[in-house]
């Protein structure tokens, strides 16, 4: 069974974003990059798929060269190659140009699922995914929780879970899976792993070699355009309620609730 | 810094970092307290190689690089010391000489039980009375058919309590000063084995540093590591590799207290600004900062040194020396900044101080190192 997991690199959730001079971006000076925590449930997912079916699982990212970083430490959890599209083209893409880059590198590729994290926790739009099975024209179950593979490989049963409840869906396959938290727990890639990584295919394509039109891709094949970002108000300071007794404060703090906090 | 690591090197860092946040971190404050050695953590750690980080694939090892050990033991060190002290001497000076000074069947019989962890592995040279002089060691080892008996007393064993190998330095000739010393290898269970109470330390509380008694304790002599007389010899060629982890170590609880003395000063207001902001605290980061810099970087070089197979005792007692003397410096002023709240344990960075301070004192005291160095330099 063949599997391909799409990788996307992230900010380290302890980074402190700033907003770059264009107020458009975010700075990217002094950013500590990690693999999109919901892919790394992907790639587990696709680990455990192999375990079990045997193949081999490909890694696919799009650049910049530091996503090799995320793409290899993949590599060291066990996946066995990795394939980056890189290219000045594909600078300012959206999430349908990440989606057509994605779809010309694994439209030519053998695999039977193809496997997301539900949403890349930067700009979380979350629809990549999606947009790559419309793409190859294939089922896609996003946000799963579990997931299992019929023996004969031929179809997949996802569980999602929905407010109250769970769907149990089921597709044939190839078809396309997005990665929700709690659908396994991530394996760490292990010392001798990495040595085992550095000699593990990696090949870095440009958009030319994937047939692709630069105008379809990147900043100019754009549908839509992020016109500003802001961050969030900085949380005010704590109010200490005062009093010389404990009456006292209890009954300033329920002054307080009622007439300014506005919650009594 | 990351100029000088290659992107092996790199990828080793962050793997070994996105552990250590995870596993390691959130219990570090937890296991000082209760000097408690993490066995499901350490079992974690062995699966995934820490315990034979430079040992061949061959021998269940990781086959990584003396740079890739450092900066492992530097994260590892930067969540706990204790933990990255038991990686480091387990690693350092008891797989090492064996790797290196073994014979085929040792190696075969003892290497894969350490790699894998199941095994930690513990150095026995400390006695009560011979610690900076070796030479003092009052262990002795008679050769009686085909065995050795031991007797003797060992101290501040790192590792002592839980260790499943230690290797022991004891005298197998007594009229033979320096070379009349020799290491033997002896597996927990052996009976005259007595691993004593735990040490109460200061810092570094959750290993289990203990004393080791041995008490006609019989050996086979297979059990002899080298030749006879090479104890010394031994000992110091793995205590060049030792120093340069804890150069590593104290250079990791440095960058620790460096980085929450720079959270805090940026939280904490006084006189209407962010401490931070007062010139006295920023001039404090921007030494600390320097220092730890300095510190990682001349560890870098020793490391890188011993990769390239050239001379690196002299780099790597200048890192060690150096490394654990700004490690005790920047954890003080990393409690200095946080005042009271500081000298409270509420806050990690007393733990920090507390861990920095015995990096002047195990693997060569920071004055032994100074004699090394000077004889380097200007010859005995």
């Amino acid at each position: 069974m063949n599997i391909i997991v799409c990788l996307k690199q992230v900010p380290d959730t302890e980074t402190q974003i700033s907003i770059a001079a264009d107020g458009k971006s975010i700075s990217t000076d002094n950013i500590k990059w990690v693999m999109n925590p919901y892919d790394e449930y992907a790639v587990e997912e696709a680990l455990q798929i192999r375990e079990k079916f045997g193949g081999e699982v490909t890694i696919v990212g799009v650049g910049p060269k530091r996503v090799t970083e995320s793409i290899r430490t993949a590599l060291a959890m066990g996946a066995d190659k990795g394939i980056l599209v890189d290219d000045q083209a594909i600078v300012g893409n959206d999430s349908l140009g990440t989606a057509r880059v994605l779809t010309a590198v694994i439209k030519d590729l053998d695999y039977d699922i193809i496997l997301c994290g539900k949403q890349g926790v930067d700009d979380d739009y979350g629809i990549v995914g999606s947009m790559l099975a419309e793409f190859l024209d294939i089922p896609q179950i996003s946000i799963a929780v579990k997931l299992d593979i019929s023996e004969d490989g031929s179809k997949v049963t996802v569980n999602r879970e929905v407010e109250g409840g769970t769907f149990v869906i089921e597709a044939p396959l190839p078809a396309l899976v997005t990665a929700q938290k709690g659908l396994n727990e991530p394996r760490y890639a292990s010392l001798p792993g990495i040595m085992k990584a550095k000699k593990k295919p990696l090949d870095v394509k440009a958009i030319a070699d994937l047939g692709l039109d630069a105008g379809s891709v990147g900043e100019a094949g754009a549908k839509i355009e992020i016109k500003e970002i802001t961050l969030p108000k900085p949380r005010q300071a704590g109010k200490i309620v005062e009093g010389e007794t404990p009456q006292e404060k209890a009954a300033n703090l329920a002054k307080f609730l009622h007439e300014e906090a506005k919650i009594l | 810094m990351n100029i000088f690591l290659s992107d092996k090197n790199r990828l080793v860092q962050r793997i070994a970092h996105g552990f250590c946040e995870i596993e390691i971190q959130p219990i570090a404050g937890k296991i000082d307290k209760e000097a408690h050695f993490p066995w499901d953590v350490v079992k974690k750690m062995g699966e995934l190689g820490y315990f034979g980080i430079q040992a061949p694939k061959s021998l269940g090892g990781a086959a990584l690089d003396t740079v890739d050990y450092i900066l492992i033991i530097e994260e590892i060190s930067k969540s706990c010391a204790a933990l990255g002290l038991c990686v480091a001497v387990h690693n350092s000076v008891a797989l090492y000489p064996l790797l290196a000074f073994g014979s085929e069947e040792q190696k075969k019989k003892w290497a894969p039980q350490l790699t894998s962890g199941n095994k930690i592995g513990a150095f026995c040279l400390t006695e009560p009375n011979a610690g900076s002089d070796a030479s003092g060691i009052e262990s002795e080892a008679i050769s009686k058919d085909r065995y050795y008996v031991i007797n003797g007393s060992k101290a501040f064993v790192t590792n002592g309590g839980v260790a499943g190998i230690y290797l022991i330095f004891a005298r197998t000739n007594p009229n033979n000063g320096n070379k009349g010393i020799s290491v033997l290898i002896v597996e927990r269970g052996t009976p005259g084995l007595i691993v004593g109470d735990l040490e109460e330390l200061c810092g570094v509380r959750a290993n289990p540093v203990s004393s080791v008694r041995l008490n006609d304790c019989e050996v086979p002599s297979q059990n002899l590591l080298g030749r006879e007389g090479a104890g010394l010899s031994i000992g110091f060629a793995a205590l060049d590799i030792g120093r340069i982890g804890i150069a590593a170590q104290a250079a990791g609880i440095a960058r620790a207290a460096l980085e929450e003395a720079i959270r805090y000063s940026k939280q904490r207001h006084q006189f209407g600004v962010p401490i931070a902001k007062h010139q006295a605290l920023s001039m404090m980061i921007a030494d600390m900062a320097t220092k730890v810099d300095a510190a990682r970087l001349m560890a870098y070089r020793a490391a890188t040194l011993r990769d390239k197979g050239e001379s690196f005792s002299q780099a790597s007692a200048m890192a060690k020396l150096f490394s654990s003397e700004i490690s005790s410096e920047v954890t003080d002023q990393a409690l200095q900044i946080h005042g009271g709240y500081g000298y409270s344990k509420s806050y990690p960075v007393e733990r920090y101080y507390r861990d920095a301070r015995v990096t002047r004192i195990y693997e060569g005291t920071s004055e032994v190192h100074k004699m090394v160095i000077a004889r380097g330099i200007m010859g005995n």
